[in-house]
């Protein structure tokens, strides 16, 4: 065999552009370890092909959401990257947002052309008073005549509770993996990896939208990047949200270094090719590891959707930075039409 | 005064971390005036801090009035 054909049969980008670009077959376990691994000199053709992808299976549009913190702090579980966490001696303080409070947020994030606004609180789960605020900010919301599409993100939940959002008239869920199962031990001890996979398919099995997605940067291997990757792909989510660690200080992270940009950019093609049809969201952390020129390069290497604006507990860049970046790219915001 | 990320004096010195990339995406934690730490609400569009002492700041305030 010639070096050239034996690179045609071998070469994981050549594999991808045909399984993945042609068939929309997503790269397993192995072949996601091997992009991952490309040298840098091979980023240029990565990115291009993780953008190839999204363009063919997901389409130009780019969905833009905002996110509030409804209950900030206080949180009786200890994800050793979370600044909200009771356990750990953060600078951040309880807080709970009243509903005009959340109504403003939500105008606030509609007037950026987004067509998401995710309610936010760290706890395990939510309890009656937490699901009664949110009941009455969501009738609020659309009381004030604002019709964004509402997402939530409340924890672990049971089958009553999934019930009940659903009647609320929540459309999607967020319940982040975080990381690799085989990781998931060394981030969080309160609870299960498990747990939170049962939450996501009951979310699922209800009929609200899936968004599960992760930290990149907390200690985990390529391997359990890969790995993470296509668990994610077996979940069949919606959409994930790509978040990139900000070592936060009083946090058992607080000493990690933030990742490479290249290297978060790897991970972002690499999650692409292994989530075709998935909506791969830009979240927090983009801002430290990336920068500009990377938010640029991610857009054009795979992501389809963003958060803009302020984070939870974390600032963001100025929303119409990132509308004025997407315009410069030619990348449409997906319409509120397109939601419904 | 006191520093607003990490509430030690700022006279003090050993702020080095405290003026750098992260802190730039941090919205102010304690109170320059007492170092109480603040009740912080962070925003789409902004971040108020509200110290029980010295109430509240917003986006755009100047975080070091006298300095």
């Amino acid at each position: 065999m010639t070096a050239a054909a034996e690179r045609t049969t071998t070469d994981v980008l050549v594999v991808a552009r045909e399984q993945v670009l042609e068939r929309g077959v997503g790269l397993d376990e192995a072949q996601v370890l091997q992009v991952l691994r490309l040298p840098d000199e091979r980023m240029e053709e990565l990115l291009g092909l993780a953008h190839e992808v999204r363009m063919k299976w997901c389409g130009p549009e780019v969905e833009v959401e905002g996110i509030i913190s409804l209950k900030t702090g206080g949180c009786p579980e200890d994800c050793h990257f979370c600044s909200q966490s009771g356990r750990f001696p953060t600078p951040v303080r309880s807080a709970w947002l009243d509903i005009p409070g959340l109504v403003k947020a939500a105008e606030q994030t509609r007037a950026t052309g987004a067509t998401e606004f995710c309610i936010v609180a760290a706890v395990r789960g939510p309890d009656a008073r937490l699901l009664s605020q949110v009941r009455e900010g969501i009738k609020a919301i659309r009381e004030s005549g604002n019709d964004i599409q509402i997402a939530c993100s409340l924890g672990m939940l049971t089958q009553e509770q999934v019930d009940e959002l659903v009647a609320m008239g929540v459309h999607r869920y967020n319940h982040n993996l975080e990381t690799a199962r085989s990781h998931f031990p060394q981030v969080v001890t309160t609870h299960t990896w498990e747990e939170r996979w049962d939450t996501l398919r009951m979310v699922r099995d209800a009929g609200m939208e899936v968004c599960s997605g992760g930290i990149i940067g907390m200690g985990e291997t390529d391997e359990q990047r890969a790995e993470f990757a296509v668990q994610l792909a077996e979940l069949e989510p919606d959409e994930v949200p790509m978040n990139f660690l900000i070592p936060q200080p009083g946090t058992p992270y607080a000493d990690y270094e933030p990742i490479e940009g290249r290297d978060a950019l790897r991970v972002v093609a690499a999650f692409r090719l292994a989530l075709p049809r998935t909506m791969l969201r830009f979240a927090g952390g983009r801002e430290l590891t990336l920068g500009d020129l990377g938010a640029e390069q991610g857009m054009l290497g795979g992501v389809n959707a963003i958060i803009v604006g302020n984070y939870l507990t974390n600032l963001g860049r100025p929303a119409q930075r990132d509308l004025d970046m997407l315009s410069d790219l030619k990348m449409p915001i997906k319409a509120l039409s397109e939601s419904l | 005064m006191f520093c607003v990320h990490c509430g030690n004096p700022v006279a003090e010195g050993g702020h080095t971390g405290c003026d750098s990339p992260r802190t730039a995406l941090e919205p102010p934690r304690f109170c320059a005036e007492c170092a109480r730490r603040m009740v912080v609400q962070v925003t789409p569009v902004g971040w108020t801090a509200r110290c029980s002492r010295h109430g509240e700041l917003s986006s755009g305030a100047d975080l070091h009035p006298t300095a």
